[in-house]
């Protein structure tokens, strides 16, 4: 093996490599509780050696036929999926070690998920696409039914699994449409053979777009495909939730902005208006159908359909800002997601974690603490300003303005609006309804991650915070820029 | 000296630090901290006023700083926005003498809040980039829900609700055409844009977007419906900050960006706002005749005075600008005052109703006084404050549209008409109810927060020169700018 090819594939490798070794260590451990913990610090360490793997990287290089590319981009994608990964399994400890469920096989099926999401981020080919999808995927049902013995759990994985599966074959069946017109399933060819001008009305290829799209769509909950989302974020244990939300989230953004962009310039009218649909439709619904919702997670699921309809304003305006956009929408989505998650798992009682909204009533009297961070929290999911959810919303519909989007941006903030009523509701909950009975206290980890993401909202402001990701976001952005000008 | 603007911009939230670093328990140390604060903050921002040259049209005290990308972070203040600086750090310090007593729930939280406002709004007024103006315009929304919907009356939620999702509904237009005009011009400077010259199709689609979110906020008639609501629930101070301060930003931003960025547009849709002036002025008034509760008498006749801000800024002459400035100040004097006359009765009765007092001049002969000047100033009687701004927007709407005037004028009768009758209604009469019997007078705490006010709004009644020496240069040079882009562009339309 050369050392270029080592190079560039180094993160997934110490990833791959770290998976089985500690299955190793979990297996021939004889005590099950300490093993969980201790293959779980051991998965930590893992992660952060394929974090500083991908911040040793440089430039653009691309192996196995082109099929695989590291370039900014994917590092920038990397980076925040192993950063929500880290966070999220730091969630897990007190939570699974309550219910003696910290076992040794949750955190390597958390690091061959990510192993399947930085393939999914680099993927230059629908092959590797697949296969970075399907890793991650399989990942994912286990532990999406990992309480085993609960119904609730298993349910979601389940429901998980068969839609999942569903939305895998359709984007299945749109590659190999996609690879019947154009003769290949590397992106450059694709993109080679979409630039011819006959090709915008090429009814294989068209169908070949609308079932890879649909497939995405799927597993990034955008609406009409969004069904699963309540009923596994409410039913999956809260540690894999956040996990779901913030890394599985990004890591499907990922693959839909090289898709569109990398393979399939040619047709950028086409594929506008798909994304511009799912935009306008999840947007709406995301607001609308997160009013009525009692329980949090649930109301958590509908806030997040909401934000990929904002993330995917990026990416209709289809030029290097909404590119960058998207990067910058993601990177904060994930920070307040898992600070959200964090204050959710805080919600405990003597008779366990407790789920309903109405349960927060009174939160600012008992923990003030708390209750500041989750109501900034929820400030920043609405977008209002200073906060980093503002300067998320700033970055998508920047660009949707210069492309002239102008029906697309009236249409989100007005639904911004409509949301801010929601998280609004959830401030007047801890703020200003009568106190019940507190919550127990409040664990060390998750208060450390309720803390990271707070100060990441409230400092996002400052240019050493905000600056430098913007900075990281428009260099990994212009990377498809001579791609969208072609 | 070179940051002068920020340290008056962000002393308010060091105060705000250090009372989060107190213990809750510790009510006195929170209440003097935030007192002190205020208080420094107030004096730093006279040095500023001290150091202000008033020869000289362009922004001062300067400075910038690179921030995120294109954005800068930077500050400055001309004659328009010092005056509102100065009037929201004067302000200050007696909302928090006013819930000395009145609050003695969770006051730590109360006073960062509070200090936390302060920040936001003195950053309005100060902000010389677009987006960190829509930054603290939006941020302050935090602050003000939260101290209307912890501290206030019983439909609390109700209205800190109506008032977030109003203010923020028109604020997001805003904020999409602030991008509009990053795209065209390339920058979110203020003083770039404001020598940029918009195409005019577009200045009408930004000027209804930026209209939007002013409206909402000076409020206009029929976006008004928020204030009664939100006036009503708020705590004493929050009503003053509310009516003394934020509503004078609608009135800065038509200032700072509609008329001066967008000037053939506001020339066009002049007329628009004249009509929905004289509707405010005529038809507020009469609503506030038949109110049974004060603070909402007082929220319905801060929406028709606002009826003559509007109404001065678009005739877009030196009057009308003046006296609309000179009317939101005094205003901010006025109606803030009159909401802590509210506050003191209500601390003793704990009750809003008009029907519920009535003889209180016997009682409180102090207290009838202070209630006295102020409701003469809210009428507009010559001598008081209130009566240069009214004068002088009426001359120069006199001057733009005959009718618009008149029209514009019964509304001063009818503020007499409601202003006396509440002041009969509480003041005057005997003395019947039992309750009442007892009531105190005026407290040194309140004579110290209502003394100033008095002052103040007699004062400038007499000799409004120091206001509008301050703003004179930079209102006249709006105004030209103004007016010579009417000229460019009526000869533009000759072939």
């Amino acid at each position: 093996m050369d050392s270029a090819l080592l190079h560039t594939i180094l993160p997934e490798l110490i990833l791959a490599v770290g998976a089985l070794a500690l299955l190793m260590v979990g297996v021939f451990s004889s005590n099950g509780e300490a093993a969980g913990r201790l293959v779980g610090w051991l998965a930590i360490a893992v992660f952060v050696a394929a974090i500083i793997a991908i911040l040793e990287q440089s430039g653009v290089s691309s192996v196995f036929e082109s099929a695989f590319v590291s370039d900014p981009l994917t590092r920038f994608f990397k980076i925040v999926i192993l950063v929500a990964a880290v966070l999220s399994l730091l969630l897990t400890f007190d939570d699974f070690g309550r219910i003696k469920l910290m076992l040794f096989e949750y955190p390597v099926l958390m690091i061959l998920a990510a192993v399947g999401m930085l393939m999914m981020v680099s993927a230059n080919d629908l092959i590797a696409l697949y296969l970075g999808l399907e890793l991650q995927n399989l990942a994912l049902y286990v532990i999406a039914a990992f309480r085993r013995d609960n119904i609730r759990s298993s349910e979601a994985g389940l429901k998980y699994f068969v839609l999942s599966a569903l939305a895998s074959g359709l984007l299945l069946y749109g590659a190999s449409m996609l690879y019947g017109v154009t003769g290949s399933t590397g992106y450059v060819a694709i993109a080679a053979a979409s630039r011819v001008p006959e090709m915008a009305s090429n009814i294989g290829l068209m169908v070949g777009l609308v079932f890879v799209l649909v497939g995405i769509a799927f597993k990034i909950a955008a609406v009409p495909f969004h069904m699963w989302t309540p009923d596994v974020y409410q039913g999956a244990p809260t540690p894999v939730t956040t996990f779901l939300a913030s890394a599985s989230k990004v890591a499907a953004m990922a693959m839909i902005v090289r898709f569109t962009q990398a393979a399939l310039p040619g047709i950028s009218g086409e594929w506008r208006q798909i994304i511009i649909f799912l935009s306008i439709a999840s947007m709406a619904l995301g607001a609308f159908g997160a009013i009525g919702q009692t329980d949090i997670k649930r109301l958590l699921a509908y806030s997040a359909i909401g934000h990929v309809g904002f993330a995917l304003i990026g990416l209709a305006a289809n030029n290097t800002e909404g590119t960058a956009g998207v990067l910058i929408y993601l990177a904060i989505y994930v920070g307040m997601t898992l600070g959200t998650f964090a204050c959710v798992l805080a919600m405990r009682r003597n008779g366990g974690n407790v789920e309903n909204i109405e349960d927060l009533s009174g939160l600012a009297k008992t923990d003030l603490t708390y209750a500041s961070i989750l109501g900034m929290l929820m400030f920043s999911l609405a977008g209002i300003p200073p906060l980093a959810g503002f300067w998320a919303k700033w970055y998508v519909f920047l660009p949707a303005i210069k492309a002239g989007l102008y029906p697309l941006a009236v249409i989100g903030v007005v639904t911004s609006v409509v949301g801010a009523f929601y998280y609004l509701r959830i401030v007047k909950i801890m703020f200003f309804d009568d106190a019940t009975e507190a919550f127990l206290p409040r664990e060390n980890k998750t208060s450390v991650v309720m803390g990271l993401s707070a100060a990441f909202i409230l400092l996002f402001v400052l240019p050493y915070v905000g600056g430098t990701l913007v900075d990281a976001a428009s260099a990994a952005a212009a990377v498809l820029a001579p791609l969208q000008t072609l | 000296m070179n940051n002068i603007l920020s340290v008056v911009t962000f002393l308010p939230l060091v105060g705000a630090l250090l009372i989060a670093a107190q213990n809750a328990d510790a009510k006195r140390n929170v209440r003097w901290i935030a007192l002190w604060t205020t208080l420094v903050t107030f004096f730093v921002s006279l040095l500023l006023w001290w150091n202000f040259d008033t020869t000289t049209a362009g922004f001062q005290f300067v400075e910038e700083h690179a921030w995120l990308g294109p954005l800068k972070y930077k500050m400055g203040v001309d004659g328009i926005s010092m005056l509102f600086i100065i009037l929201t750090t004067f302000l200050m310090p007696l909302c928090i003498l006013a819930s000395w007593v009145s609050i003695q729930d969770r006051v730590k939280e109360y006073m960062i809040a509070f200090l936390v406002l302060e920040t936001l709004m003195l950053g309005v007024f100060s902000a010389l980039d677009m987006v960190l103006f829509y930054l603290f315009f939006e941020g302050g929304l935090i602050p003000m829900f939260i101290i209307i919907g912890v501290w206030g009356g019983k439909r609390r939620v109700y209205a800190s609700f109506k008032f977030f999702l109003y203010t923020l509904l028109g604020s997001v237009l805003m904020l999409l055409a602030m991008m509009a005009m990053y795209w065209h011009a390339g920058t979110t400077d203020i003083p770039t844009l404001l020598q940029t010259k918009f195409p005019p199709e577009m200045q009408t689609w930004l000027w209804v977007a930026f209209f939007a979110s002013f409206a909402v906020k000076m409020p206009m008639w029929p976006v008004h419906t928020w204030l009664p609501d939100a006036h009503v629930e708020a705590p004493t101070a929050g009503s003053v900050i509310l009516a003394g301060i934020l509503l004078k930003m609608g009135g800065y931003g038509f200032l700072r960006f509609s008329l001066p960025m967008f000037p053939n547009a506001s020339a066009d849709l002049a007329p628009f706002i004249f009509t929905l002036s004289i509707v405010a002025i005529i038809y507020t008034s009469l609503v506030a005749l038949v109110q049974e509760d004060m603070k909402k008498l007082i929220a319905y006749s801060s929406v028709a005075h606002m009826g003559y801000v509007t109404m001065g800024i678009f005739t877009g002459s030196q009057q009308g600008l003046d006296g609309a400035i000179f009317q939101m100040l005094s205003h901010g004097l006025v109606s803030s005052a009159l909401f802590l006359c509210v506050g003191v009765i209500y601390d003793r009765m704990h009750t809003r109703e008009i029907a519920a007092y009535g003889g209180l001049v016997e009682r409180m002969p102090k207290y009838a006084v202070a209630f006295m000047v102020f409701t003469m100033a809210n009428v507009g009687l010559p001598g008081t404050s209130g009566f240069i701004g009214e004068f002088l927007t009426l001359l120069s709407a006199f001057k733009a549209n005959t009718w618009v005037a008149i029209l514009a004028t019964t509304g001063v009768i009818l503020s007499a008409a409601y202003a006396l009758y509440l002041y009969r209604r509480i003041i005057f009469g005997a003395l019947e109810k039992a309750n009442l019997r007892s009531i105190l007078d005026l407290s040194p705490r309140e004579v110290a927060i209502l003394a100033p006010l008095i002052l103040l709004t007699i004062f400038y009644g007499f000799y409004p020169a120091p206001v509008l020496d301050v703003t004179a240069t930079s209102v006249k040079n709006l105004v030209q700018n103004y007016q010579s882009a009417q000229l460019t562009s009526a000869a533009a339309l000759v072939p």
